[in-house]
This record gives structure tokens, C-alpha cells and sequence, in this order.
């Protein structure tokens, strides 16, 4: 347990964060009093010192609260040529004024639905974060797709992060969708201050019977900002989960991604995209549990490094001994452009069982030369050329995300950081 | 075929082939460890102050350090106050000569299949054969001295040698490196010792074969290899020990030294005893052994067969600091029932143009587990790294388990670093080719673990390559049906 830090956060935190959810704020604060804060000696932090971060930049933790967002600030937040609905949220807190009515979707604030199972799907006991959220989150939405729904267009949560420096803002998300269900979301945020503040966010998913969940996620945090966020779900029979997260910026990023694979036919899809600059570190703690026959998961992350940044990279694939026919794939490639620029990779395989396809695979390297020279060759300035291949290469991610107004979106971010950057 | 089908024959009938021990009179160190165990030992070996203080130092290390837990290995806690740190074969004087060794320990190598007088004949292998705690011979001495190259026994080495093994000693694994290298620095008993002048080209494989007889003896073996300048070895290791109900502990170091355009080549065949098929018994074998390629273009290989131990928990690694030097692993790790292993390797890429190749296949059967787990660390200053990673597993049986802890931290843009790993089993499709063939079940398997593994027994040394073979097929006897 770190000593700069306030012994006493927990009181602080949970004193402003509420009334309800009694029990599941007590199970949070015990599980996070068993763990308290990672040292570098913990495996999972091992190369991810966010302790020390928040120590050298906070110190003291309090809560952010909420804060007023105008209909201006939402409109010019919304991508250009975007079609689906809009759930605003300031520091995690529902703004329903600022938000679209979903048609078939029942969306509340936490504070209405006490009796949801928070803490069920992302286990208190397995991070030590997630249970620090559980115990004090601020705000929270309850989202519920109801039985056969099939949500066409997109629902777009848009996060607006405003706090001081030393402040924390922990949001809480609930998704649940009934069986036969289809929903697709886009997770944005934008913040509106360069302060160091700590956003600590659980989002738990839980799917049903052949449901089919996309969640994608773009993640361009202030420069200073220290973010840890949790993201799991449970896949049923036929269910299928893909997620895309793209990371671009903040000062330190954790993102740990878990499916639990707990139904025969179904799939799970993990990719990701980290292209950073500046000092920015970001991790990527990835998590697929098979615990059933017949399912497969894919998983793809890639990195683009420049100036001093880090990229850590974790991906564990278990797979039980009754998970017989799993077939799991993983990649994870890098590209270094710096001297300064590191990577810290740990793809990981545990298995049990005998008849399953596994395999992953990892590259840390630099652009094909010849790639290079081919595009030179052809008249194509060396910059663009670069610019092109690294392109090519993210592209790959990109591809996995079906609304087009969001791909564009990122897109035009990606190029933007690739062109003018490098 | 018909060679094949005679190895499975042969093998159906046995369990663990060198299960045996032997009775002779052994001088042996009181039970238990102590600043005393350890002068006392000292003293039996007469060796020189510094070593005893050395050896003091170590102790004083590992009392302060704990016993890692990171491993993917479950066992009971081991008592290492309950074992006896010394056994000794008694002989009545140093013999000289192979005639002058007690023909009794002759038999017992002459039962492992390794005839120290036969192979000074015939197979042209410089052996050095360690009972328990001693080298009990060392085969052509004459030949190699004329070269000058130094390959006898760690204590001997320590008396005619001192200002070699003071030089290296600790200079490629630390006493400090960990837990159980500490232990072996403090209470190591004997091994090999083995130099290599500049510019000499070892003529012959050389070669220590370990022996574990006593009951209750940990061995702690400490080998040395030092490669001059543009000189080459290859060093081949092998072992066995007696089947016995009580787990046995090994705890060896092995440090290897290769100057500029030197060439280190390590071979292991590792077949302690594993334990019975409930798991009882067999041997824990937790070893360090690290190699640095000090000079430029400088070179070491390992390539191990595991087959043996109840538990394994061992990372040959090499320190590539010398630009251009190149690093090589490769590796085939068998377990079977309730065997247990945590291998793998660590390649550090400090100099410039580094290259490094890791190849290592796990075969997992019965109710075991089998881990692999791996570091390739890139340092900053290390400009056109470069290494290729490859582990794949097997699965045999659906008891079983196969894991991989990869870690990959590179610190410069120069660097290639690739890394692929696939699990599998033996696909029924591939079975029933073979059937179809007219080649039945069970040798067929042996057909595909041999074929999967050859990457690997390639690389070993002709006679350790069919030795290497048998072992695969015995390992896995009765796991497939």
C-alpha cells in the first residue's frame, strides 16, 4: 500500500458517492482493502507503474463530481455524418436532457436501478481498480436491450471529463442485452481540461443467447490524464462480442479487456490499435477465459511507437479442460520509430484441454525496407511513403469497425497523426 | 520401421530404465545445513580460504532470500534442512587412472551404458562421470592436456587451476542470482571444470555424466565452461538417478564463458528420475544456467531434451554483450503423468548486430503440465537485434496442459523480434494416414513426436541423438490409446 497516497480514500470517495448500492460498494471496498494499490512487484502492473503515477501526480485523490455540458459542446462533439443515438455523460454522470430517447432500449441512471447485479460480471476481487470503482463510482447508467431487439443504429456515449488536478472521476457502466438481441456502441470522450486527474471506469456487459455486442472505443484523453478501465463481459450460447479500442493519447492508459467465454458457438473478437507520441504509456491487459466447447476468439493489436512513448501488451488466453474445439488466435504487432520508444509484450497461452486450435503471434520491428524503396521507386516522397505503410498497417484494425461515420472518424484521426507526425 | 518398432518393444516392458542404485560405502555430510555443513564440506575437499569465504558469502545470501513462486510448478515445500549436502563414493586414495578406480563405480557406469573404458576406446567422448557428489573419473586426460586444454573435475580444478576458477567463478551466474543458485554457490559439492585456450578447436565432445545414488542428497553440481578466443567446445551433459519414493533435489549451476570468435555448444539430456505414474517420488531439478558471449562474433548454443524430473524449473539463457555474437536455444520438453515443467530461455541482446533463435517444443501428456516461459530483452544500445521465437506444444491426452509465458521488452527501433506459437494435438487425420499405412497406433505417435521434435534432436550430438529418440518414445509409452 502506497504511503503518499490517502489512507483514508476510501472514506473521501464513497462519502460523495451516494446513497444505494449499500452491499455492492461494501464487497468493493473490501476487495479493494484485500489488493489495495499494485506495486511494481505485482505481475499484472509489473511494466504499468500506475501507483506511482498517481502518487508523483495526484496525491490526493477526490472525487470530481458533476459539472453542466451545453447542447453546443455536445453537437460539436458528435462526428460529422452521425446517424445513431447519443447518450451524454459528464464525469460519468447521466445528463438525460442532453441525450436521445432510444427507441426499444431502457437507459436510467444507476441510482434507479439499486436492485442491478453490479460486481457480477467484473469481479471485484480479480483488479484491484475495479473494485476501488466498485466501492465509490459516481452516477452510472444501466443500459437494457430488450429480448430480439435489434438495435440498427448505433448508440454513441459521449464522456466529457472535467476535473482539477488530483481528481478522480470513476464512471460506471451497465449493459445488458436479452437473448437474440443486436446493439452496437461507440465509447468517446473528450476532455474539456489539461489538468491530471485519475478516470477509473468498470463497464460490465452481460450478453444473452445468441446476442450479438459491438463495442468500440476511442480513446484520446488529455495529455495528462492517468485512465484505468475495466471492461468485461459474459458470452452466452451463439453470443458473439467484438470490441475495437483505439488508443491515441493521455499521460498513462490501462485497459484490461476480459470475455468470458461461458456458452458453445459463440465468438469473441478483440482488436485494438495504440498509436502514440509524447511520453505516453498505454497498456493492454487482454483477457479470454474459454471455459466451454466449441467457441472461438480472435484477437489483434497493433502499435505504431514514437518519441518516448511505451506500449505494453498482455493477452491471456485460457482455455479449460471441457473447452475442447476452442479455436483461439492472437497478434500482437509493433512498430518502433524511436530511439526512446519501448514495448513490453507478453502474449500468453494456458491450456487444458487437447483438441483445440491455439496460436499466437508477436513482431517488434521496424518498416519493411523494401516497401519503402518500392514507393520511392515510384516517386512517392519518403515521408508519404512512411506515412502510407503505417497507414496500411493500422488500417488492418480499422477495418473491424462497421459504422462508417465512426471509421471515418478515426480514420481521418489516424491519418492526421500519421501524416503530420512522421 | 523395424528399428523403430524394436525402440517401442523395448521400452513397453520398462518404466524408468536406470531406477536402480547401488549399495557402497559413501562418506556423506551430517544431515542438515549449517555455517558448519559448510566448512565441512570445505574442509573434506580441501580447498583454499577463498573459497570457503566465497562459499560463506553465498550462504549469508541465500539465508536472506526466499524461495521464488512465480513458477507455473506446484510441489509440497521442500525441507532443506532434512538432506545431506555431501556423499561421497569412500575411495582410498585419488586414483590416477581409469585402472585405479574402484571397479564397483566402474559397474555403475558401465550400467547406465556409458563404459568409461569402452568409450576411451572407441567413441572418441572425453567423459566426466560425477557420482552423488564427486567426479569419479574423468576419461583422456592425456590427449586434451596436450592441447591444453583443462576438462577434470571442479575440485581438482580448484587445486591445480585456482587462478582460472577464482577468475570465472560467479562471473556469468551471480551468487546473488537467485534462490537456488545461492544454495548451490554455498554448499556446491563438485562438477566440471573445463577450459578452452584461444584458438584451440576441442577435438572431441566432451562430456559429464551426473548420478544421483544416495537417498536424501541433494546434489548441487557447479559446472564451469570457459571458451578462450576463437576456440570451440562441445560439452554434452547427461543424467539419471535411482527410483525412489522421496523426492530428491538438484540444484546445479552451469556457467558458460565464450571469448571473441569462440563457439560453445551445450548439450543436455536430462532424465532424472520423474516420479511413478501417480506421481510419487522423482527428482526436483531447479538449475541455473546461463552462458555470456563476452567477445564479438562469439557464439553458444543449447539444446536440451527433457524428459526426466517430477519437477523442472530451469532457463538456459545467453548474454549476447559482445557485438555480433549469436545466441541459439533449442529445446524439446516431454512430461508424462504428474511431471512438471517451467522451461524456457532469456536472451538479453546488449551488443550491436545480435542475433538470437529460440526453437522449443513441448509435448504434454498424461495428467501433466508443461510450461514454457521466455524473456527476450533488447537492450537499448543493441542496434539490428534480431531473434526469432518459436514454441509449439503438444497435447497428448485431455488431462493435460500446455502453457506459454512469453517476454518480449524492446528498448530500440532496430530491433526484429519474432514470436509464433501454436498448440495442437496429433490430428486423428494424421493418425489414420498412418494407419491406413499399415503402421499401427502407437508407433505412428512415436513417428510424429520424433518428426515434430527433429528441429530439436538435429541439433544434439549423433549418440545423444539416439539416446535422445528412445527416451521420447519411453516418455511417452501408454499416453495415447
Amino acid at each position: 500500500m502506497s504511503t503518499l497516497i490517502k489512507q483514508d480514500i476510501l472514506v473521501e470517495l464513497s462519502a460523495n458517492a451516494g446513497t444505494g448500492f449499500e452491499q455492492v460498494r461494501e464487497a468493493g471496498k473490501t476487495a479493494f482493502q484485500a489488493q489495495g494499490f499494485p506495486t511494481n512487484k505485482s505481475e499484472e502492473y509489473k511494466f504499468t507503474a500506475i501507483t506511482k503515477k498517481i502518487e508523483q501526480n495526484i496525491q490526493n485523490l477526490a472525487p470530481a463530481g458533476a459539472f453542466d455540458v451545453t447542447a453546443e459542446q455536445v453537437k460539436a462533439n458528435v462526428f460529422e455524418g452521425y446517424a445513431g443515438d447519443v447518450l451524454v455523460f459528464a464525469n460519468g454522470h447521466f445528463l438525460p436532457s442532453l441525450s436521445s430517447t432510444i427507441e426499444g432500449v431502457e437507459v436510467a441512471a444507476l441510482s434507479d436501478k439499486a436492485d442491478t447485479a453490479l460486481g457480477s460480471i467484473a469481479k471485484p476481487e480479480k483488479d484491484p481498480f475495479c473494485a476501488l470503482n466498485q466501492s465509490s463510482f459516481e452516477g452510472g447508467i444501466f443500459i437494457s436491450v430488450p429480448k430480439k431487439a435489434q438495435v440498427q443504429k448505433p448508440i454513441l456515449l459521449l464522456n466529457f471529463f472535467k476535473a482539477d488536478t488530483g481528481q478522480v472521476i470513476q464512471p460506471r457502466v451497465w449493459i445488458e442485452a436479452g437473448d437474440f438481441a443486436e446493439v452496437t456502441f461507440i465509447n468517446h470522450s473528450v476532455n474539456l481540461s489539461d489538468a491530471s486527474y485519475f478516470v477509473n471506469k468498470v463497464v460490465e456487459v452481460k450478453g444473452g443467447v445468441n446476442t450479438q455486442i459491438r463495442y468500440y472505443k476511442l480513446q484520446n484523453d488529455g495529455k495528462n490524464a492517468i485512465e484505468v478501465s475495466n471492461l468485461e463481459t459474459d458470452i452466452l450460447k451463439d453470443g458473439r462480442f467484438s470490441s475495437v479500442t483505439i488508443s491515441l493519447s493521455g499521460e498513462m492508459v490501462r485497459n484490461n479487456l476480459s470475455l468470458n467465454i461461458l456458452g458453445s458457438n459463440s465468438e469473441g473478437n478483440m482488436y485494438g490499435l495504440y498509436l502514440l507520441n509524447g511520453k505516453t504509456h498505454v497498456d493492454n491487459h487482454t483477457n479470454v477465459d474459454h471455459t466451454v466447447a466449441h467457441a472461438e476468439s480472435n484477437e489483434l493489436y497493433k502499435g505504431i511507437l514514437a518519441d518516448s512513448s511505451r506500449g505494453v501488451f498482455n493477452g491471456k488466453i485460457f482455455v479449460r479442460q471441457d473447452a475442447q474445439k476452442t479455436n483461439a488466435f492472437q497478434q500482437n504487432n509493433n512498430i518502433l520509430l524511436s530511439e526512446d520508444a519501448v514495448v513490453n509484450t507478453k502474449p500468453q497461452l494456458e491450456i487444458w484441454a487437447d483438441d483445440v486450435k491455439c496460436s499466437h503471434g508477436c513482431t517488434t520491428g521496424q518498416l519493411d525496407e523494401e516497401a519503402l524503396f518500392y514507393l520511392q521507386a515510384r516517386g512517392i516522397a519518403k515521408d508519404q511513403a512512411k506515412g502510407l505503410l503505417l497507414y496500411a498497417f493500422a488500417g488492418e484494425v480499422l477495418d473491424h469497425i462497421t459504422d462508417e461515420s465512426f471509421r471515418e472518424y478515426c480514420t481521418e484521426l489516424v491519418q492526421t497523426r500519421l501524416g503530420s507526425k512522421f | 520401421m523395424s528399428k523403430d518398432n524394436q525402440i517401442l518393444e523395448e521400452l513397453t516392458s520398462k518404466e524408468y530404465e536406470h531406477g536402480w542404485s547401488v549399495n557402497y560405502e559413501a562418506d556423506e555430510a551430517p544431515v542438515g545445513l549449517t555455517e558448519e555443513t559448510i566448512r565441512w564440506i570445505s574442509a573434506k575437499k580441501e580447498e583454499p580460504q577463498w573459497l570457503l569465504d566465497w562459499r560463506l558469502k553465498a550462504f549469508k545470501t541465500w539465508e536472506a532470500m526466499s524461495e521464488p513462486k512465480w513458477a507455473n510448478v506446484h510441489y509440497p515445500k521442500i525441507d532443506l534442512q532434512s538432506l545431506k549436502y555431501y556423499s561421497a563414493p569412500k575411495q582410498s586414495s585419488k586414483p590416477k587412472n581409469l585402472d585405479e578406480v574402484d571397479p564397483e563405480l566402474l559397474d555403475i557406469y558401465k550400467r547406465l551404458g556409458i563404459n568409461l573404458n569402452e568409450q576411451k576406446r572407441l567413441q572418441g567422448i572425453a567423459v566426466d562421470a560425477v557420482l552423488d557428489s564427486v567426479s569419479v573419473a574423468t576419461t583422456f586426460k592425456g590427449t586434451l592436456s596436450k592441447l591444453g586444454i583443462v576438462f577434470c573435475s571442479f575440485s581438482e580444478a580448484v587445486k591445480e587451476h585456482p587462478e582460472l576458477v577464482k577468475k570465472y567463478l560467479g562471473s556469468v551466474v551471480p551468487m546473488t542470482d537467485n534462490y537456488y543458485a545461492a544454495l548451490n554457490s554455498a554448499v556446491f559439492s563438485d562438477g566440471s571444470f573445463c577450459y578452452i585456450p584461444k584458438g584451440v578447436r576441442c577435438p572431441m565432445e566432451l562430456s559429464t555424466y551426473f548420478r544421483i545414488n544416495a537417498a536424501n542428497t541433494g546434489q548441487f553440481e557447479r559446472t564451469l565452461i570457459v571458451a578462450e578466443d576463437e576456440s570451440y567446445v562441445s560439452y554434452l551433459e547427461g543424467c539419471t538417478a535411482p527410483q525412489r519414493d522421496e523426492n530428491q533435489l538438484h540444484a546445479a549451476v552451469v556457467e558458460i564463458y565464450a571469448g571473441a570468435h569462440a563457439e560453445v555448444k551445450y548439450s543436455t539430456v536430462q532424465n532424472w528420475f520423474p516420479g511413478d505414474k501417480n506421481g510419487k517420488g522423482g527428482i526436483y531439478n531447479f538449475v541455473t544456467k546461463r552462458g555470456i558471449c563476452a567477445g564479438d562474433f562469439s557464439k553458444i548454443s543449447w539444446t536440451q531434451v527433457e524428459t526426466g524430473s517430477a519437477v523442472t524449473w530451469k532457463y538456459p539463457s545467453c548474454i549476447l554483450k559482445g557485438d555480433n555474437s549469436i545466441g541459439e536455444f533449442y529445446s524439446v520438453a516431454v512430461t508424462n503423468n504428474y511431471q512438471q515443467a517451467d522451461t524456457g530461455t532469456k536472451m538479453i541482446h546488449i551488443g550491436k548486430n545480435t542475433k538470437s533463435r529460440i526453437v522449443s517444443k513441448g509435448i504434454s501428456a498424461g495428467k501433466s503440465q508443461n510450461s514454457y516461459r521466455g524473456q527476450v530483452q533488447v537492450m537499448k544500445r543493441a542496434t539490428n537485434a534480431r531473434n526469432f521465437s518459436q514454441c509449439d506444444s503438444l497435447l497428448m491426452g485431455d488431462r493435460c496442459g500446455a502453457h506459454t509465458f512469453p517476454y518480449i521488452d524492446i528498448n530500440n527501433p532496430t530491433a526484429k523480434v519474432e514470436h509464433e506459437a501454436t498448440t495442437s494435438k496429433i490430428g486423428e487425420d494424421q493418425l489414420f494416414y498412418c494407419n491406413q499405412r499399415g503402421i499401427a497406433t502407437e508407433d505412428a505417435v512415436a513417428l510424429i513426436v520424433n518428426g515434430y521434435a527433429k528441429e530439436v534432436l538435429n541439433q544434439l550430438p549423433m549418440e545423444f541423438a539416439v539416446e535422445a529418440q528412445k527416451l521420447l518414445a519411453l516418455t511417452l509409452e501408454g499416453s495415447v490409446g
